[in-house]
């Protein structure tokens, strides 16, 4: 377990200041995908498999895709496919490529071995945070939820292509 | 709980040395992981699942965060051509 741990608290670190460090956004964006990973097997090693599941979900998955999404929308065109090939060198995917094996090398080993935390740590199962969450906790779903619809709506009312609208003074006049 | 300290740390130097938006917003993200390892780790020491339902109320207001985050960039990017936030400083009115 506590070699597992600092490995893993190793990777983060490191792959977190990669971000921090990067010029590039895509590099930068790899480098994030890796320290989510170690952040989720750092979940899985303290006992919360469903935290760690939900955290690939939905932060290396759903919202990684909406960044790469945003950040290919604003560098269109022609010249967007050769600086591609230019970031995908070998030399940078490789090091966040290794660091994904070896967090995917560990999470096999400790599945493989039938881990359970060590003593002190009681393992959290889902079915007490489902209890917890709609017991007394069920007034901040729906909170959470109302939170989700103005999230969709507001992003869509800022998302919108506006025409572009001058003062009529700013305008240059037809002659 | 150190690493989360450590994690929340960069996330908030990257957050202040950086001008670039989309990494303005990355930072904001980095530290709210840091703060959702905090309750995670917290959750199974006291072995209460209050830190977990915690965790999941910090992903979701991640996700709607980082949504409008990005169409206010997006729309900043329209009217500026650029993503540095220190032209948005400018912005009057």
């Amino acid at each position: 377990m506590g070699v597992f741990f600092y490995i893993t608290a190793a990777i983060a670190v490191f792959s977190t200041a990669m971000v921090v460090t990067r010029f590039n956004i895509m590099h930068a964006l790899l480098y994030l995908i890796v320290s989510l990973l170690s952040v989720a097997v750092i979940f899985y090693l303290y006992g919360a498999p469903y935290m760690a599941s939900l955290e690939i979900i939905v932060y290396a998955g759903a919202i990684m895709v909406l960044i790469i999404f945003f950040v290919m929308m604003l560098n269109l065109g022609p010249e967007s496919t050769r600086l591609e090939k230019q970031w995908l060198k070998p030399g940078m995917w490789m090091a966040p490529a290794l660091f994904c094996v070896i967090l995917l090398g560990e999470l096999v080993y400790l599945i493989a071995q039938n881990h359970t935390p060590v003593t002190g740590i009681k393992e959290v199962t889902p079915k007490e945070v489902g209890r917890s969450l709609f017991g007394p906790y069920i007034l901040a779903v729906e909170l959470s939820a109302m939170l989700l619809m103005a999230g969709i709506v507001g992003a869509y009312h800022l998302g919108r292509q506006q025409p572009k609208t001058l003062h009529r003074f700013l305008q240059s006049k037809p002659s | 709980m150190t690493l989360a300290g450590i994690l929340f740390v960069l996330g908030l130097i990257s957050m202040l040395i950086r001008r670039n938006m989309i990494f303005m917003l990355l930072s904001v993200e980095i530290m709210l992981n840091a703060a959702g390892l905090a309750f995670i780790v917290a959750s199974s020491h006291w072995a209460q699942p209050d830190g977990q339902v915690m965790f999941m109320f910090i992903l979701s207001m991640a996700a709607a965060e980082v949504s409008v985050g990005l169409a206010l960039v997006l729309q900043l990017y329209h009217q500026l051509k650029s993503l540095d936030s220190d032209e948005a400083s400018r912005m009057k009115g």
